[in-house]
């Protein structure tokens, strides 16, 4: 079978095995969650419950602001304890809505089925997905209702589905599609139709041969769905080399994907999508790779919503030695922690906890110009160039070689023998370039 | 344990392969040339080879504490230094001239530009060009394969003094192919250059790239200006420091581009000037002098070989 892939990427380490066998379990409901009311790329929610309220499991406790903005729903039925303001993943603190769990599970009214697929109209569904709370769950968290209802003059007609879960360690997406087939295909049919087109690809790396059988199977025989097996390579996930190797297009320089007719989807999303027709649940909870060497028993584990990382690394078997660092995500791209006091939310995909061994990373020497950054570089940069001038300050010269088109997926920094800190400087660079655009045109 | 754990930004994991590793490779790819040229000049290449690697390390490790820098002999570029300098000169070569080599490499070449990735020219083949500058009698001192060190001259050094025939007759492609003749320590086996080229493009450290647009340009233009005789084609492939040259000298990072168009560019440029040098030139050597020019000009074309981004034709 022909693999389609991009140029460039690297082959990190799967260390997968722990974990994808693991059928993904629900998790012991917490005592208290802590759900907070910005889980998304735009505008916080403002909170519509108070201190002492009774909430039900699906009840609306926080309510969209504008057009980028989602609502958030309890995981939990219970009393709301408080609404404290808790540092999140990023580092930024964040208005929380804090339940204690009465494990009554006592369902909100609201929560009724939506009615069959071809009931529904398209503005019926674009509104349902809002109202869900359903952001985009691969990590980015981009609300979904938003890459769904593109401006007119942009002629989408391909959807993708990101199912290559290229960051090593994390599953989740695998099992959701091994154990859950029909949820993902029905996904895709559902953002078909609230776009209005009929053709959809289905991106997966070859590791994941397993969740092949399942997913053809669910397809009708007139469907214009169709499975992609991508080469197993990182960064296969990102968002244009995706497109490139599903469609043959090539999202333009500084564009979005609508500019080449194509919207993408994280199968998790796809599914949570299907799920919310189907009952009426909104966005309350995910599968959650918790995963590293510093961890007893890796699990994939479906999760609610404002569950504490601490607890979850708990049901794990808590710590087999002390980790170096817990990451919210893949080792890629993932962000690093001070803390496992804080809540799971609808972008977690992952909770990495590595060991001083896993976590090293050697000091940094001169770059012997080997070349091999920008051989793996998926964008085509040349990242020593760029690191070089951010590093002495040049942000022009660095902005001259394109700093700007980096994805930011740091196969250069994992590839370089000198460990240098190639994409922490380039980071540095579009922050600055940024800084200075901003400058220019006020 | 909370504020134990440590912050750093993305990716959090990084590959194995570090500089060392790399330098490891190169020299195991030299190995079976070094053999080779204990083999083919007995005493004569170890009185080269030992001097030149132990004074290289030295010199780096001793500039680098003077200097207050990290000492970095550990990443074993030094070794590569000093051995790639022994393979290209001749055997017999005395110690103390190995050791100016190898101090001049180390020490004006490549640390007073920044050390390892800095420097602008091969640090090996410029030493090699200064010696060849300073000490033109020592260095032109050829002797033949074996344990009795008979002088001679070499299969180039007889082509520019007494032309096609002569050179051709004076040894067989086999000869050539095998390393039984005169010329630098490390230079005379293509067979076993290549060996260690093979292993060096299966470990993914160089790619063919360089080496075969340089080569394959010398074979084009010695095709077309020799007559078409393919024999005598193969004659300058084999003769010489160009399988050496091509594999381990010009595909040196820090003094190549690391553009691929760059690289074809800079490896044509390698080829058209080693044939003129060895055609019309005053020397009957030129992949060093060559390599060296095209060094110079790499800042040059990389800046003119600039790929487009991914997208960047779309618009
Ligand atoms: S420069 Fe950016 S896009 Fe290219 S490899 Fe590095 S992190 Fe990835
Ligand atoms: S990978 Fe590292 S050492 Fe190699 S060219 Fe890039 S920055 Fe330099």
């Amino acid at each position: 079978m022909q693999l389609f892939t991009f140029k460039g990427g690297i082959h990190p380490p799967h260390r997968k095995k722990q974990t994808e066998n693991m059928p993904a379990t629900k998790a012991k409901p917490p005592g208290v969650v802590y759900i907070p009311l910005l889980q998304h790329i735009g505008a916080p929610c403002v909170p519509v419950v108070s201190k002492g309220e009774y909430v039900k499991v699906g009840q609306k406790i926080g309510e969209a602001q504008g057009f980028v903005s989602i609502p958030v729903h309890s995981s939990v039925s219970g009393t709301v304890q408080a609404l404290k303001e808790m540092p999140l993943q990023g580092g930024t603190k964040v208005l929380c809505v804090v339940i204690e769990n009465d494990f009554k599970d006592e369902l909100h009214e609201s929560v009724v089925p939506k009615g069959d697929l071809t009931g529904l109209s398209r503005e019926e569904l674009v509104g349902i997905i809002k109202e869900a709370g359903i952001a985009g769950m691969g990590g980015a968290a981009f609300p979904t209702h938003v890459k769904l209802s593109p401006p007119e003059e942009k002629n989408v007609d391909v959807v993708v589905l990101n199912g290559a879960e290229c960051e090593p360690y994390l599953t989740a997406d695998h099992r959701l599609m091994l154990e859950t087939p029909e949820d993902v295909i029905e996904g895709a049919r559902a953002i078909m139709k609230a776009l209005g087109i009929s053709k959809a690809y289905i991106g997966i790396e070859d590791n994941k041969k397993d969740v092949l059988k399942g997913m053809t199977g669910e397809i009708m025989p007139d469907e214009d769905i169709n499975i992609v097996l991508l080469k197993t390579k990182y960064p296969q996930g990102a968002e244009k080399q995706l497109i490139y190797a599903c469609t043959g297009r090539m999202v333009p320089s500084g564009g979005l994907p609508m500019d080449v007719g194509v919207v993408v989807n994280n199968v998790a999303t796809a599914a949570q999508i299907a799920r919310t027709i189907k009952t009426g649940m909104p966005s309350i909870e995910r599968i959650t790779t918790v995963t590293g060497g510093a961890v007893n028993s890796p699990q994939n584990l479906i999760v609610r919503i404002g569950t504490l990382y601490s607890e979850l690394i708990e049901e794990c078997g808590g710590f087999k030695e002390e980790p170096a660092k817990v990451i919210s995500g893949g080792p890629m791209m993932g962000l690093a922690q001070s803390s496992v006091q804080i809540p799971v939310t609808k972008g977690t995909s992952g909770i990495l906890c590595l060991t001083k061994a896993e976590a090293k990373i050697p000091e940094s020497e001169n770059c012997i110009r080997c070349g091999r950054c920008f051989t793996v570089c998926p964008v085509n940069l040349q990242p020593l160039y760029i690191s070089a001038h951010s590093l002495k300050y040049d942000y022009k010269k660095a902005e001259e070689y394109k700093a700007m088109d980096c994805i930011e997926c740091g196969s250069c920094s994992f590839i370089c023998p000198s460990k240098r800190p190639l994409l922490q400087s380039i980071r540095v660079a579009k922050r600055e370039i940024i800084a200075s655009r901003r400058k220019q045109n006020r | 344990m909370e504020n134990k754990l440590t912050i750093s930004s993305s990716p959090h994991i990084v590959s194995n392969t570090t500089t060392s590793h790399i330098m490891r490779d190169v020299i195991i790819a030299l190995i079976p040339a070094t053999l080779g040229a204990l083999y083919f000049f007995r005493m004569g290449a170890v009185v080269v080879i030992v001097p030149a690697i132990l004074a290289a390390v030295a010199a780096e490790a001793i500039f680098q504490k003077m200097s207050g820098r990290k000492v970095t002999v550990g990443d074993l570029s030094a070794v590569v230094t000093g051995l790639l300098l022994a393979l290209h000169l001749p055997p017999n070569a005395p110690w103390w001239l190995t050791v100016v080599g190898s101090l001049f490499a180390i020490i004006v070449v490549k640390q007073l530009f920044g050390g390892i990735g800095h420097n602008f020219m091969n640090p090996a083949l410029a030493a090699r060009a200064v010696l060849l500058a300073s000490w033109p009698v020592q260095m032109t001192s050829w002797v033949n394969p074996g344990a009795d060190a008979v002088s001679s001259a070499t299969p180039l050094g007889i082509l520019s003094e007494q032309g096609k025939e002569a050179a051709m007759a004076a040894a067989s492609l086999k000869d050539l192919f095998m390393g039984n003749v005169g010329g630098c320590v490390g230079e005379t086996s293509v067979v076993l250059l290549l060996i260690g080229g093979a292993y060096l493009l299966y470990r993914g450290v160089i790619t063919y790239i360089i080496p075969a647009y340089y080569m394959g340009t010398v074979a084009i233009l010695t095709l077309l200006l020799g007559g078409f005789d393919f024999s005598y084609m193969l004659f300058h492939l084999f003769a010489g420091g160009l399988v050496i040259g091509a594999v381990f000298m010009a595909t040196d990072y820090s003094t190549s581009p690391v553009t691929q168009k760059g690289q074809i560019v800079y490896a044509v440029g390698c080829g058209v000037l080693t044939t003129v040098i060895r055609l019309y030139g005053g020397y009957p050597e030129g992949v060093s002098y060559s390599i060296i020019l095209m060094n110079v000009a790499t800042p040059l074309i990389e800046r003119y070989t600039t790929p487009k981004v991914f997208g960047e034709v779309a618009k």
